[in-house]
């Protein structure tokens, strides 16, 4: 149904080589996150799987058939934009409907495609309205009924919630969740949320500068990152990268501890250091330790109880059995 | 700007704008009115007195009244659709990113800075004249018999004249409206398997409506008044006398300023049924 191969696909814009050789197997139902830092490539991996860019060399395969220079409309592909992109001057029901018409269905099948989908999205109060008359949340909602009902192979979103504010983005996660249990539809999803990332991939793919660093589960890739990259871009707040004796003293070059890894005492423990900003989030303290003769600042995370204040010393013991290991070249090695 | 204070220091430093706006405005207005119930023949006699409503019935019973209107109306017209619709597809062209873009764009918009008393001369002096024209030249070229075109399809030539000025303005404004649709959505219909000319029809052209309606307006409002293109080629014959030459003529050439004032009213009456007819079509819109 919905499996997409990309077979050293390659893309330039002019003189820059954007994505150097890639291949990428999206296996039918996965639900897929493409992650990494702004500029990386994310979008226009997208695009190249949708068609709205040809690429430069390579092929893309979707169902085992050759999709490479299939025109966007004919790949069966739907997307969902960043900015929704939905029709202004088209009613809420034209908008869901506009893929349908172009396809010549009967209005009976329509309406019927159409009443249903907004009912999975409860837009049927809205159905009647223009875009410009819904909020945020309502229309990432449209733009969502747009491409369900065209029953399509898979959906793409680009950033679908970056535009929504924290709350309704944590709503419309869920919703897409649910969405994506009932179809089981291959979906591809480029976010920079590391949350979204985490909780809603079956896979999360990391991108950097056009090149994939590592593919896996989201556990996968917070338990045994492939280097240092996928460590330090994984995982909220970052994990704690060390160098020198400490780390030779375990044998690597680089050595990386996860501030959720770190216990916090006042009393005696392997490094010491002292407090500098300390973030309280309730349920969770973030400390923000300087002077401890390993890095620059050691972030460390303890339960919301730990009162520790600004100047405090403290003392910090790592978890020895989660301390990754890397080399010079910045790989991990057990 | 919102205290009392400051609301009325703008009014005080308003005034004179609004003023020298409304002198400039009220003053030929009221003097239309007041001529137009006048019989007042300059080389014949001058003012003659208070004639009612005479000039009003005389103006509309001549035989040249409807026909003026028509062709006011054929020529506003015909200019309107010829500039939408080359204007929407040069627009388009101009979108389109190409080899020498600055340029090409810069020589769409010159015809809008020719006068229009020069365009209408080159027009007829080098494009339509029958003997010397390029057109001729071109007709006689095929083996044709040149059209002289100012005579025998004068409505048409001056439509044709009065486009290529306003074609730039009109081009120049449906541009900047095409250069601000999102490129989304049309992607967004490419995906939904609009091809070219569905996305032309559903998507662009729905998102231009708003400047069609700026454009039909302004060019209506000028379009309604043209003269020089007129006066220095068919001088009103062959049936290009539009109303605005019509009074010309009542004022200047009948030397009759009390039959051209009451002409002057019905123009502004024309204008103005013109103008809410268009409002009631287009105006909506401009709110939606
Ligand atoms: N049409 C284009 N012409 C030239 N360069 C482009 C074009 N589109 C993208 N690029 C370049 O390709 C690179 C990848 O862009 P892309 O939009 O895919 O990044 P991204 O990963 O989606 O970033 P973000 O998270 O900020 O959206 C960028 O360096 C960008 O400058
Ligand atoms: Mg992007």
């Amino acid at each position: 149904m919905g499996r997409i191969t990309l077979d050293n696909v390659t893309k330039s814009f002019g003189p820059v080589q954007v994505i150097p050789p890639l291949n990428l197997t999206i296996e039918d139902g996965e639900f897929t996150v493409f992650v990494g830092p702004s500029g990386c490539g994310k979008s226009t991996l997208l695009r190249l799987i949708a068609g709205l860019e040809d690429v430069s060399s390579g092929e893309i395969r979707i169902d085992r058939q050759d999709a490479t220079h299939v025109p966007p409309a004919k790949r069966g592909l739907a997307m969902v934009f960043q900015s929704y992109a939905l029709y202004p001057h088209m009613s809420v029901r034209r908008n869901i409907a506009f893929p349908l018409r172009m396809a010549k269905m009967d209005q009976a099948e329509i309406d019927r495609r159409v009443n249903s989908a907004a009912e999975v999205l409860n837009l049927g109060d809205y159905l009647d309205r223009r875009p410009g008359q819904l909020s945020g949340g309502q229309r990432q909602r449209v733009a969502i009924g747009r491409a369900i009902v065209r029953e399509p192979a898979a959906f793409l979103f680009d950033e679908p919630l970056s535009n929504l504010d924290a709350a309704l983005r944590v709503g419309m996660r869920l919703e897409i969740s649910e969405l994506h249990e009932r179809l089981r539809t291959t979906m591809i999803y480029v976010t920079h949320d590391q949350v979204e990332a985490m909780t809603m991939a079956d896979k999360i793919v990391v991108l950097r500068a056009g090149v994939i660093e590592q593919v896996g589960s989201p556990l996968e890739l917070y338990r045994t990152p492939r280097n240092l990259f996928v460590a330090g871009f994984i995982g909220s707040p970052r994990m704690n990268l060390i160098e020198g004796p400490e780390a030779e003293r375990r044998g690597a070059h680089t050595i990386g501890i996860r501030p959720e890894h770190i216990e916090v005492t006042e009393g005696p423990g392997a490094w010491s250091g002292t407090v500098g900003v300390a973030e309280h989030l309730g349920s969770d303290t973030f400390f923000h330790v300087h002077e401890t003769g390993l890095a620059e600042t050691i972030t460390v995370r303890a339960g919301g109880e730990v009162g520790f204040d600004h100047g405090d010393r403290i003392h910090l013991t790592p978890r020895e059995d989660l301390i990754h290991r890397f080399g010079a070249d910045g790989l991990r090695f057990e | 700007m919102a205290t009392q204070h400051s609301r009325s220091a703008a009014r005080f430093m308003m005034a004179p704008a609004v003023i020298l706006l409304l002198g400039w405005m009220l003053v030929p207005l009221t003097m239309t009115l007041w001529f137009s119930f006048k019989k007042y023949l300059p080389l014949r006699g001058g003012d003659l007195g208070w004639v009612g409503f005479d000039n009003y019935v005389r103006f509309v019973s001549s035989s040249s009244f409807w026909p003026a209107v028509q062709a006011t109306l054929v020529i506003v017209l015909g200019v309107l659709v010829v500039t939408v619709c080359l204007g929407v597809l040069l627009a388009i062209l101009l979108d389109q990113p190409m080899w020498g873009q600055g340029v090409v764009r810069i020589l769409v918009i010159a015809p809008f800075f020719v006068m229009p008393t020069v365009s209408a001369l080159v027009w007829k002096n080098m494009f339509m004249d029958p003997v010397n024209g390029l057109f001729a030249h071109l007709w006689k070229a095929f083996g044709a018999e040149p059209i002289s075109w100012l005579s025998e399809a004068s409505l048409f030539s001056i439509i044709l004249i009065v486009s290529w000025q306003w074609l730039p303005f009109a081009t120049l404004i449906l541009l900047t409206a095409i250069q601000s649709l999102d490129s989304e959505q049309l992607e967004a219909a490419e995906m939904d398997g609009a091809p070219v000319l569905k996305r032309f029809w559903y998507i662009i052209l729905p998102h231009l409506s708003r400047a069609i309606t700026v454009v039909v307006l302004i060019q209506t409002i000028f379009l309604l008044s043209i003269f020089a293109e007129i006066f220095v080629t068919t001088q009103g014959s062959f049936g290009t006398r539009t109303l605005t030459y019509l009074i010309y003529q009542r004022v200047l050439e009948s030397q009759n300023v009390g039959l051209g004032s009451a002409g002057g009213v019905y123009a502004i009456i024309l204008a103005n049924i013109v103008a809410i007819f268009l409002m009631r079509i287009v105006g909506r819109n401009l709110d939606a």
